[in-house]
């Protein structure tokens, strides 16, 4: 049982913190990154390629860097930390992801390969409209002609699916036969961009007899595989949304020390300091809760993954109301700005929920299982 | 980054469990399942056979009893004590005046007190809170005056748990009413047979009497029983209050509590909105014992972690909301709180309304719940 990060990690942090400062030193380069295509920094993401982090989750044989999860977690951490719009969670975690659970050796290295590289950038569109979070895909079907799969149907939203070059895409088998993953050019289907709550970018897809390539052996049902995946990415995604709460609880803190009314700093209310103690609480407990659900994945149990997921992603989109709403009210109207980090760093935290899952989904989830243990173990 | 218990701390694990469920009897560890009263004896017993076998009081200096242990290993120690219904050793003894005779007491002083105070051979009451001096201790006002090599104490203590029981009591007394409200404070130890002390019960909203009054005339306190020197009660009292990293909260007790009202109530489990709270309060005890482990693993010799006021603060909340649920299990049941044992109605739901009521101390006792956002907002965030 350790809850620390040995010096290489540390050194990765520090690493990618470096970086992501020279991109995102202030919140205005955000603004201005948001607002044109394709939303992100491309010269940050092809250093990020440099540094070996974009192949992080990836084995070295698929062209990556082999590393565990506490490392991407980090990464997500420093991403959250700085609300930077690149798509990592959506292109390397989650589609990446998909390709390196369910593609035969020949398409992982190609496509892993490529986006380990900074070549390609990969978006999963595995959201019908409408849908809520499964792994059983309905809104855009397959259909198969002899070899040849072609994919009808519309996925939104779909992450990074704007400026992607590389769709995977989940979608339903002919005959009931559960999900299938296919890899489809994105310049051969219709797509509509817009931005998200938080301005990062996504997309409507539409597919019209679209041809496609079956990820892995065609025709198999992945729907295991695909909910796993969604598990992985709901944990990283977690390890983001700690690292936008810690900025926030900082930022927080800091105002109230600084921020002047009535001839006084805020920090003389205690009505406004009891509230960041309890924001620091809701923040400790989602961080060990974080922190905990990250190394049960080098486990590589699914259930216990699939468990962990559900559980994080409760905790912290609880705890991403608590600090995000409670940031803005502290803060007050400056908050309510988007030239001011703090109100866009709830608009990101309530991205992310909806995206992955949010505490409502969770608990359901939970719920379903309450009869089947006495109690939560931490410790196995 | 490991989730495992290494191999050593893992049998550790195992050796505690085995003891605690093999060693402690049957009788006394349902009673605690249960949610039921220990009686004196009880409590005694136990800790006799925790300290016979060296695990009543870890934490003090290994010459007098204590454990070389990690604190993962104390934490440990501690979850695995409360998985299996066994009492606590009696904090007031280990927890709070054990660790302080062994750091501020004299050698006389230790040998005197401290294997009685292991052992449980001598119970002891804390006489901290007074009608006036609750949150803000130092304004207390029952005072010592020097008379040769005695003090003379006069005064009233409260809020004394199972101050019926007691055979000592550690005070905070007003040595010194000339200088700074801390600077003039100091800690006696009083032997509770001393003429002059009086016990007076005080009946709670549970009905219960678990707390008393404690009345001070004119009694005469050898100058031996003062600890460390004159003025220095403020410091010890902060060392007392700040000495616990483990066991904080009670997350071992309420995830026992919480997974004996699911097999309690089991056929109320069928219900969406029952399972919703018990798979919430299931998730926000995990964070919690996550949290409390990350204390554990961290926290450097000496100084108390702060996040242990994240603790305290929400671990009681915890067990209050455990206890909540309980009573909304309960229902009507719940009115029979009095009800005699002949009763049709089931014991667990008559007990949860006294229970529901007592809990209500807990974020008050140890440092108010408000105490600790005040330690929060201070000592952490710099507020």
């Amino acid at each position: 049982m350790d809850f620390t990060y040995d010096d290489e990690q540390q050194a990765l942090r520090e690493a990618v913190r470096g970086l992501l400062a020279t991109t995102y030193g202030d919140h205005e380069a955000r603004r201005r990154t948001v607002k044109e295509q394709p939303g992100y920094d491309r010269a940050l993401w092809a250093r990020l390629a440099e540094m070996g982090i974009l192949g992080l989750p990836f084995s070295e044989a698929d062209g990556g860097v082999g590393a565990g999860p506490v490392e991407i977690a980090i990464v997500c951490q420093e991403l959250g930390r700085v609300l930077a719009p690149e798509p990592y969670l959506a292109s390397v975690v989650h589609a990446g992801g998909l390709v390196a659970a369910v593609g035969t050796p020949e398409q992982r290295a190609d496509l892993l390969g490529r986006l380990s590289a900074g070549e390609i950038v990969l978006a999963a569109a595995d959201t019908s409209p409408g849908k809520r979070w499964s792994s059983h895909t309905r809104g855009v079907r397959a259909a198969v002609e002899g070899t040849a799969w072609s994919l009808t149907g519309v996925a939104d939203p779909v992450m990074n699916g704007e400026s992607a070059d590389v769709l995977v895409v989940s979608a339903a088998l002919p005959d009931d036969a559960g999900t299938g993953v296919f890899v489809v050019d994105a310049g051969d289907v219709e797509r509509t961009g817009y931005a998200a709550a938080d301005l990062t970018r996504a997309a409507s897809i539409r597919f019209d007899a679209t041809a496609a390539t079956p990820l892995g052996q065609p025709g198999r049902d992945l729907a295991p595989s695909i909910a796993t995946i969604s598990d992985l990415t709901r944990i990283l995604g977690a390890n983001q949304a700690l690292g936008v709460m810690q900025s926030q609880v900082r930022a927080t803190t800091d105002y109230l020390k600084s921020r002047k009314q009535f001839g006084v700093t805020l920090n003389t209310f205690q009505a406004l300091t009891f509230r960041a103690a309890d924001m620091y609480v809701s923040l400790e407990l989602a961080h060990s809760t974080v922190d905990w659900a990250t190394m049960t994945i080098a486990g590589g149990d699914r259930a216990a993954v699939a468990d962990a997921a559900d559980r994080v992603g409760l905790q912290v989109s609880r705890a991403g109301r608590h600090i995000g709403q409670e940031a803005i009210q502290l803060h007050g109207g400056i908050a309510m700005t988007a030239e001011y980090a703090v109100g866009v760093g709830t608009a990101h935290l309530t991205v992310l929920e909806q995206w992955l899952g949010n505490a409502w989904h969770h608990l359901d989830r939970l719920s379903g299982r309450v009869t089947e243990h006495d109690t939560v173990e931490a410790l196995g | 980054m490991q989730l495992e218990l290494s191999p050593a701390d893992a049998e550790f694990r195992t050796r505690m469990r085995e003891f605690f469920t093999t060693e402690v009897p049957r009788e006394i560890r349902d009673t605690v399942l249960e949610g039921r009263h220990l009686t004196r004896e009880q409590i005694v017993q136990s800790q006799r056979i925790l300290d016979a076998e060296g695990l009543a009081v870890p934490h003090w200096p290994v010459e007098w009893g204590g454990q070389d242990w990690t604190d993962l290993q104390r934490h440990l120690w501690h979850e695995e004590m409360q998985r299996a219904g066994v009492p606590a050793p009696l904090a007031f003894n280990t927890s709070m005046i054990g660790p302080v005779i062994a750091h501020f007491g004299s050698e006389e002083q230790k040998k005197r007190f401290l294997p009685a105070t292991a052992s449980l051979d001598i119970w002891w009451s804390q006489g901290f809170s007074e009608p006036d001096a609750g949150s803000d201790l130092a304004g207390l006002r029952t005072a010592a005056v020097r008379d040769g090599d005695d003090w003379v104490v006069n005064g009233q203590k409260t809020w004394t748990t199972l101050g019926q029981y007691g055979d000592w009591i550690f005070t905070l007394v007003r040595t010194d009413p000339e200088v700074k409200k801390q600077a003039g404070i100091s800690m006696l130890l009083i032997d509770m047979t001393t003429p002059g002390v009086e016990v007076r019960p005080i009946e709670l909203i549970d009905g219960g009497h678990e707390v008393n009054e404690v009345w001070f005339s004119d009694v005469r306190v050898p100058g031996d029983l003062l600890v460390g020197e004159p003025g220095q009660g403020w410091t010890i009292a902060k060392f007392l209050l700040g000495n616990e990293r483990v066991g904080v909260a009670p997350v071992g007790a309420t995830k026992r509590a919480l997974a004996t009202l699911k097999a309690t109530a089991a056929d109320r489990l069928a219900d969406p909105l029952v399972r919703a709270r018990v798979a919430e309060l299931e998730n926000d005890l995990l964070a919690l014992e996550l949290t409390a482990l990350r204390v554990a693993a961290h926290s450097s010799e000496g100084a108390p972690h702060p996040a242990s006021s994240v603790l305290k603060l929400r671990g009681t909340e915890l067990q209050q909301a455990v206890s909540e649920l309980a009573l909304d299990l309960a229902g009507p049941a719940s009115l029979a709180a009095r009800a005699g044992d002949d009763s049709p109605l089931e014991g667990w739901a008559r007990r949860t309304a006294p229970t529901y009521l007592n809990l209500r101390k807990a974020s008050i006792y140890g440092g108010s719940n408000e105490i600790q956002r005040q330690i929060i907002s201070r000592t952490i965030l710099g507020l």
